[in-house]
C-alpha cells in the first residue's frame, strides 16, 4: 500500500457511524476488559453506550499516561507568523472572504516575538500560517525555521500541505513535526467547507502524512475539526489513519489535537455540538487504545475543563496563546484566527500543573541532531 | 567484605543505578534518589538546557555522590547518538554515555545495528560507552569485542514494568560475560530487581517504577533494599533448586549406621 487513500476508500463514512452507534454496553465492557485493544474496541469506546462507564474509562487512561510519560506535562506555544490565506474555509478566521487586513512577521518581528516567548520559559514552538504560496510559501517558512533553531530546541508547524522534497528540506533544516488535521473525513462535508483555494483537494491534504513519513519526519500531528461532522465517525477515522501511520512510519511520532470550533470573524455555527463530556470521552478513549500516542490540549478550551482535562491523558498544554501573527509583542490588535478561552498567564498555568503534581517540562529535545 | 561494583575507572558501592524521568518534581526526583543511595544517574541529554545554568533539572542533581550518566535519548541513528555524546561530553564535562538508539518511538526498542557502530565509534573516541541494547547475547559479546565498559539488556520493554521477561538470555548474558552486565528497561518491581541480582546481575537500572509510584521516596528505599538483599543473596550461593523433594531426615538413613 503507498498510501492512506486506498486502505480509506475501503470505508464506508455511514456504515461507520451505523456501527459506531450500535455499540451495546457488554462491547464497551469487552473493550474495557482487553489489555491491547482494537479499532473495534475504540468504537465501543467512543460511542454513546459508553457514557455510564466514563469515570472507569477516565481512570485507566490516567494510570497508563501515568506508567508511560510520567507526572510530566510538555508545554508549547503557538506562534503566527501570517494570516494571509487563499483558501475559503467556512470556519476559519483567515479565509480569503474574510475582507480583513493581512499581516506576514518580518524576520525581525518573528525575533521579537520569539525573545518573548523565550522570555516566559518556551523551548518547544509551533509556528503557524495560512495558506498563500506567493508570500508565505516553503522558502518563507525554510527562512522562519533556520531563524528560530538557534532560539528554540523543538520546532513545529502547522501550515499549508506541501510535498514531500519540500518537507526534507525543512526537516534538514531543523523542522521536528507537523501538524495536519484533515479537518474532516467525511469527503461531500469537506468539499463545502472548502469550496476553493489548494485545500480543496480532499485527497493531497490526506496524503499529507504520508508524504511526512517519507520525509523522515520526526513527529506528526493528526486529527479532526470537531463540529463539522459527526466527532465519532472523524475520530474513528483519525485512529484508523493514526493505526495507519504507526505500522508504515515505524520511526515517527505520533500527537493528536482535538480542536472544537470557536467563535471567530465570519463565524460558522456548529453543525454538531460535541459536549465536554463527549471530548473527555473522545480523549479517554484514545488513550486506552494507545498508550504512547501524545495528545494534546490548546487554549481552545475554558480554564475549568483544562483544568481537569490534564488529569486524563493529556501529554501537552499550551498557555496565554495568541492567534495573530505578531499577536504577543509585535501588533496585539492583528487579525486572530479564533478566540482562546482560556485565558491565564504562562505562569498561572505552570504553577496549577505544579499544584496538581505535574513536572513542567519545557525542553525535550535537541534540534542539534 | 568489600563487594563494590568496579565499571570503567570508578568504584561504586551501590548496584542500585536510576534515572531522572517522569517525577512530579525536581525535589521530589532528588529525594527519591538520594533515598536509593544511587551513584550514578541517568540524563536525557534532550531534557536539559546546557546553556542554561540554573538548569532545573541539572542544579538538583547537583551532590557528590551522584554522577552524571548523560544517555542519547531521542537520537535514531548511530551518526546522531556519536554526535549527542559529543556535545554531552563537552556540556557536562563527563566521557561516560549511555548510549541509546531506539528509532522505534512507540516500544522505544534499541537498534542493534546503529548500536554497535556507534559503540566502536564513540570507544575509539575515548567514551566510557554503557549501551541499552536487547537482551541478545551475541549482540553482547559484539559490543564487548569492541570494547564497551558494560552491557545493559533490557529485562522488557522500558516503561513498562514487566518484570523480568528475557530472563532466559540474562541467564546466558551474564553466564558469558567479561564485562559488568546491568539489566535496564522493565524492571518494575523490587523483587524484579533482587531476581535480577540473583541471576548474577552485576547492577540494575530503575526509573519509571520509583517515578510513577505513590510514593516516590518510600520506593527508592525499597528498590535500594532489595539490590542489596539481591546481591547478598547471589555471593551467599542460592540453594540448588531440585525437581523432587528432598526430606531432611530421609527415612532409610538407618540402612547408612
Amino acid at each position: 500500500m503507498s498510501n492512506f487513500t486506498s486502505l480509506f476508500n475501503n470505508y464506508n463514512w455511514d456504515a461507520v457511524v451505523t456501527d459506531i452507534y450500535s455499540k451495546t454496553a457488554v462491547d464497551v465492557e469487552i473493550a474495557l476488559q482487553n489489555n491491547k485493544r482494537t479499532l473495534e474496541d475504540f468504537k465501543a469506546l467512543i460511542s454513546p453506550a459508553a457514557k455510564p462507564y466514563l469515570e472507569q474509562m477516565a481512570q485507566i487512561s490516567s494510570a497508563l499516561t501515568k506508567k508511560r510519560f510520567g507526572n510530566t506535562m510538555q508545554m508549547y506555544a503557538p506562534m503566527y507568523l501570517s494570516n494571509e490565506c487563499q483558501n475559503i474555509c467556512t470556519y476559519c478566521g483567515f479565509s480569503l472572504t474574510n475582507k480583513i487586513p493581512r499581516r506576514t512577521l518580518t524576520d525581525a518581528e518573528i525575533l521579537k516575538e520569539a525573545a518573548f516567548l523565550r522570555s516566559k520559559g518556551y523551548n518547544h514552538i509551533l509556528l503557524v500560517t495560512g495558506e498563500a504560496n506567493k508570500t508565505v510559501g516553503v522558502d518563507y517558512i525554510n527562512n522562519a525555521i533556520k531563524l528560530l533553531k538557534k532560539e528554540f530546541a523543538n520546532i513545529t508547524i502547522e501550515v499549508q500541505p506541501l510535498d514531500q522534497d519540500e518537507y526534507e528540506l525543512l526537516v534538514k533544516n531543523g523542522l521536528y513535526a507537523v501538524l495536519v488535521y484533515q479537518e474532516t473525513y467525511h469527503r461531500d462535508e469537506y468539499k463545502k467547507h472548502h469550496p476553493k483555494g489548494k485545500k480543496s483537494n480532499f485527497d493531497y491534504r490526506l496524503e499529507t502524512p504520508d508524504r511526512l513519513g517519507k520525509a523522515g519526519i520526526h513527529k506528526i500531528g493528526v486529527g479532526a475539526l470537531f463540529g463539522l461532522e459527526d466527532w465519532r465517525a472523524d475520530s474513528f477515522f483519525t485512529a484508523l489513519h493514526l493505526q495507519y501511520l504507526q505500522k508504515t512510519y515505524w520511526q515517527t511520532k505520533y500527537s493528536i489535537s482535538f480542536p472544537r470550533l470557536r467563535p471567530h470573524t465570519g463565524g460558522l455555527e456548529p453543525k454538531v455540538v460535541m459536549e465536554d463530556a463527549d471530548l473527555a470521552q473522545l480523549i479517554c478513549a484514545y488513550r486506552l487504545l494507545d498508550e504512547d500516542v501524545e495528545l494534546s490540549m490548546s487554549t481552545r478550551e475554558s480554564e475549568k475543563f483544562r483544568n481537569n482535562i490534564i488529569n486524563l491523558g493529556i501529554t501537552s498544554i499550551s498557555a496565554e496563546s495568541k492567534t495573530n501573527p505578531g499577536g504577543y509583542v509585535v501588533e496585539p490588535q492583528s487579525l486572530e484566527q479564533f478566540e482562546i478561552s482560556d485565558e491565564r498567564s504562562t505562569e498561572t498555568i505552570a504553577e496549577m500543573l505544579q499544584s496538581k503534581g505535574f513536572e513542567v517540562v519545557w525542553k525535550d529535545w535537541e534540534n542539534a541532531w | 567484605m568489600k563487594d563494590n561494583l568496579i565499571l570503567a575507572d570508578k568504584e561504586f558501592s551501590s548496584r542500585l543505578f536510576t534515572g531522572t524521568g517522569k517525577f512530579s518534581s525536581s525535589t521530589v526526583m532528588k529525594n527519591a534518589l538520594l533515598a536509593s543511595e544511587s551513584e550514578l544517574v541517568t540524563v536525557a541529554l534532550k531534557r536539559v538546557d546546557v546553556a542554561d545554568q540554573d538548569d532545573d533539572i541539572l542544579s538538583h542533581l547537583n551532590h557528590s555522590r551522584i554522577n552524571l550518566l548523560p544517555n542519547t535519548s531521542g537520537v535514531r541513528t548511530a551518526k546522531e547518538a556519536v554526535f549527542a555524546a559529543q556535545l554531552s561530553r563537552e556540556a557536562l564535562e563527563t566521557n561516560w554515555v549511555k548510549l541509546e538508539i531506539h528509532p522505534d518511538p512507540k516500544y522505544l526498542l534499541p537498534d542493534p545495528i546503529e548500536t554497535l557502530k556507534a559503540a566502536e565509534e564513540l570507544v575509539k573516541q575515548g567514551f566510557v560507552v554503557m549501551p541499552y541494547i536487547h537482551a541478545d547475547p551475541v549482540l553482547c559479546k559484539r559490543l564487548e569485542d569492541v570494547g564497551v565498559q558494560c552491557v545493559m539488556p533490557l529485562g522488557a520493554p522500558i516503561g513498562s514494568n514487566k518484570g523480568l521477561k528475557t530472563v532466559d538470555f540474562l541467564e546466558i548474558i551474564i553466564a558469558q560475560s567479561n564485562v559488568p552486565v546491568i539489566v535496564d528497561a522493565g524492571i518494575g518491581a523490587p523483587s524484579h530487581a533482587a531476581y535480577a541480582m540473583e541471576l548474577g546481575a552485576d547492577a540494575v537500572l530503575v526509573n519509571t517504577a520509583i517515578a510513577v509510584s505513590q510514593n516516590p521516596i518510600a520506593m527508592a528505599n525499597a528498590f535500594r533494599l532489595a539490590v542489596e538483599a539481591g546481591r547478598m543473596a547471589y555471593n551467599a550461593k542460592l540453594a540448588p533448586i531440585k525437581q523432587t523433594a528432598e526430606a531432611s531426615s530421609p527415612l532409610t538413613s538407618f540402612l547408612n549406621e
